[in-house]
């Protein structure tokens, strides 16, 4: 038993050492890694820990001993038995915890968090024609959602338009198809896009999705300056889990920054950008891998934005990040407070930024749509409330729940609304939103914040040592990271050796559900539209801006004027993509496995 | 055991690329003793059927979790049998709702691999079929 102990301990302080200190240029305000992390100095037990150890612990084990040899988070992070002050050594509570609202934001980034105001209820949807989610977004709306966020089909994602041969099959069935400014037009129909904050779940053509929605608001006479929402327009974490590219990084990342741009200028409410870790753990990542391949994007971001000589407090802080709710509740809870302090220490450090705006990391959350099971698929509606907890008691600023069906399909209205309601539930019946930050002290969840912030400064650092992360990519570190951490994980469930429940253990015999079926007609439907659009729009001032878009493509002007006049005469989607892939030339991966 | 690998092309086609699951299954097969070949994303039914063939595979692994099977695999079955491949075994991964599963089948899909399955039950099926147990249809 005693050995047993010790190799527990050796354990524990193998994963502290394992995470070493960041930059030696530490500002007076901030931490050094290594003590927040206890990391490299041994862990010393009290007297009392000793004295418990060697006698209550010690009984027991020897009469039952512990259901496993060793315990770990999903992501594999070992965990001791029990966390104390031996934990916490070198840890100040003024200094790493301080209060909300202020660096280095460990426990929120406002001083009353969801007191003051409840997070944003964002659920993500779009399914069929731009007709078909226009009803379900104006649904949502009238049963309390306070946001909207758009899923676009794989079409629209990967700049096709619906009647392209590439879409065959495909039309719909992801999300909403929108091939131009005529489907945008629909898609927010009595919509006010005054009033409503709206997310677009899009990357490599975000420019252009962007551009209908401004066209769309002009139209409404809505002013840009008041608009709110957030691009996804995230294209690094596409090379690096989702995939979902069309152009190579260096052109890919001149229009991510055009559009920081053309924020800064013409809409200064609205986030150009949603860097995303969500993505990257539903590619197979750990809890660290997500947290550290997110900042270093983010980093990457600001880096290019500062080379396009944007002033660091004028654009960082329209950027915005989106996290992954997984199911290891106080790993995510870790996650979200460490994700703060390095984004607050980064920004201090690296980049000299003043404004506290600028300092404080905001997110999304969505609940891990990889952690759902087809089997038993009711079992989601609990994995889902749990993993929405923890995003909201990691301090999350908007929050998307996934629905029961969502292993088998997109959500019918049922599963979408029940989804919705376990927020509203965890909102205003459990009492979690009454106190700011309440683990907060938690020797367990102070150990584990430090433990994942510095794993995750050991990544930065690897990647910084690359030459950042677009080289990173070039050479497959992160995506090969992740296939590893995901084959690790899948024989752990194959071997059992991490439970699955109605998976790998109680399987039970069940009946089918009703799931959302999108037929073929909707890919009729918006061929029919486009061949209409094709014909009624002025073909000159079509191929008039499609070749100015061409010739600035060429040069290093900003893309986005261009992008907008073309939508404007109702370019399509496809043909304004088309124009830049004559120009960049398309991105393919070395495939690994 | 069989002397000769059993070889399989693992092909992710439509546009989408959530890659995980097929490239979980191309380790697992070749930790499993397969000689297995990663097509990539974004794989057309012709370029996986070309790819087949050149490659002489005994077993094709398609993972489609977009709701596209219903186009591609009809489509696929019938480019294989144009090439005189009709004695590949095909198996697709992924997404597919149950009511879509007869159709797929009398297509010629010789088994569909739904959320949750083991790697080790993929492996299993394969050698059982490729020793000899279930023999390929005509």
């Amino acid at each position: 038993m005693a050995d047993q102990l010790k190799k527990d301990n050796l354990s524990a302080s193998a994963a502290a050492t394992s995470v070493a200190g960041d930059s030696p240029s530490l500002g007076a305000n901030s931490t050094s890694d290594e003590t927040s992390a206890g990391g490299g100095t041994p862990r010393t037990p009290s007297a009392a820990e000793t004295h418990w150890e060697k006698t209550t612990l010690q009984k027991t084990l020897e009469k039952s001993p512990e259901r496993q040899k060793t315990f770990t988070t999903i992501s594999g992070h070992p965990i001791r038995r029990i966390y104390t002050d031996a934990d916490l050594a070198g840890w100040d509570a003024t200094r790493d915890l301080g209060f909300p609202g202020e660096p280095q934001y460990t426990r929120g980034i406002h001083s009353t968090m969801h007191r003051g105001r409840l997070w944003t209820m964002r659920q993500f949807a779009g399914f069929g024609t731009a007709e078909d989610t226009n009803q379900r977004f104006r649904y949502l709306l009238a049963q309390g959602q306070t946001g909207l966020s758009t899923a676009f089909d794989l079409p629209t994602l990967m700049g096709y338009d619906s009647d392209h041969a590439l879409s065959e099959g495909e039309v719909g069935k992801c999300g909403v198809a929108i091939s131009s400014l005529a489907d945008m037009e629909v898609l927010f129909d009595q919509i006010p896009l005054a009033n409503v904050t709206t997310s677009m779940t899009i990357n490599s053509p975000a420019a252009v999705v962007w551009a209908m929605y401004l066209a769309v608001a002009e139209k409404q006479g809505a002013d840009w300056k008041k608009l709110s929402g957030t691009l996804q327009n995230d294209i690094l974490k596409e090379y690096i889990a989702q995939k979902e590219y069309i152009y190579p990084p260096e052109p890919s990342m001149r229009l991510v920054i055009d559009t920081f741009e053309f924020g800064v200028k013409h809409t200064p409410k609205f986030n150009p950008i949603s860097i995303s870790g969500y993505h990257i753990r539903e590619a197979g990542s750990t809890a660290i891998q997500e947290l550290a391949f997110t900042l270093r994007d983010g980093l990457e971001y600001v880096e290019w934005g500062l080379r396009r000589g944007l002033d660091v407090d004028e654009f960082v802080p329209q950027l915005s990040f989106f996290f992954n709710a997984h199911s290891d509740f106080f790993e995510e809870i870790a996650k979200y407070r460490a994700a703060r302090r390095i984004w607050h220490k980064a920004m201090v450090e690296r980049y000299k930024a003043k404004s506290p705006r600028t300092w404080a990391l905001r997110f999304h959350t969505q609940t891990a749509g990889c952690s759902l099971t087809a089997q038993q698929p009711y079992n989601n509606v609990v994995r889902t409330a749990i993993q929405a907890l923890a995003a909201v008691l990691g301090g999350t600023q908007s929050l998307h729940t996934n629905s029961l069906d969502e292993a088998w399909a997109l959500p019918t209205e049922f599963a979408a609304t029940l989804a919705l309601r376990t927020q509203q539930v965890i909102a205003h019946e459990t009492g979690v939103t009454n106190t700011v930050d309440p683990l907060g002290g938690s020797y367990f969840v102070e150990s584990l914040t430090n433990e994942v912030e510095s794993g995750a400064w050991d990544y930065v650092r690897k990647i910084d040592a690359m030459g950042g992360m677009v080289a990173a990519i070039e050479r497959s570190y992160p995506q090969r990271e992740i296939a590893e951490a995901s084959y690790r994980y899948q024989m752990e469930v194959d071997r059992r050796e991490k439970i699955i429940v109605g998976v790998n253990e109680y399987v039970s015999e069940e009946r089918a559900l009703d799931i959302l079926q999108i037929d073929e007609t909707v890919a009729r439907r918006q061929a029919v539209r486009l061949s209409k659009l094709r014909a009624e729009r002025s073909q000159e001032a079509v191929t008039q801006h499609l070749n100015s878009l061409r010739n600035a493509a060429k040069g290093t002007e900003n893309l986005m004027p261009f992008i907008y006049d073309a939508v404007k005469v109702y370019a399509t989607l496809g043909e304004i993509c088309e124009a830049m892939r004559d120009v960049f030339g398309t991105y393919e991966e070395v495939a690994i496995t | 055991m069989p002397e000769k690998k059993i070889r399989v092309l693992i092909a992710k086609p439509g546009l989408d690329g959530h890659d995980r699951g097929a490239k979980i299954i191309a380790r697992a097969l070749r930790d499993a003793g397969m000689e297995v070949i990663y097509t990539g994303l974004r794989q057309t039914p012709e370029m996986i059927a070309s790819a087949a063939v050149q490659e002489d595979v005994d077993v094709i692994g398609l993972s489609i979790l977009s709701g596209a099977h219903n186009t591609i695999c009809p489509q696929l079955m019938n480019l294989l049998r144009a090439k005189g491949m009709d004695d590949v075994t095909v198996l697709v991964g992924g997404i597919i709702p149950g009511a879509d599963i007869p159709a797929l089948k009398q297509s010629g899909i010789a088994e569909i691999f739904l959320p949750g399955t083991s790697t080790q039950d993929i492996i299993s099926f394969i050698n059982e079929r490729h020793a000899g147990l279930h023999p390929a249809k005509a």
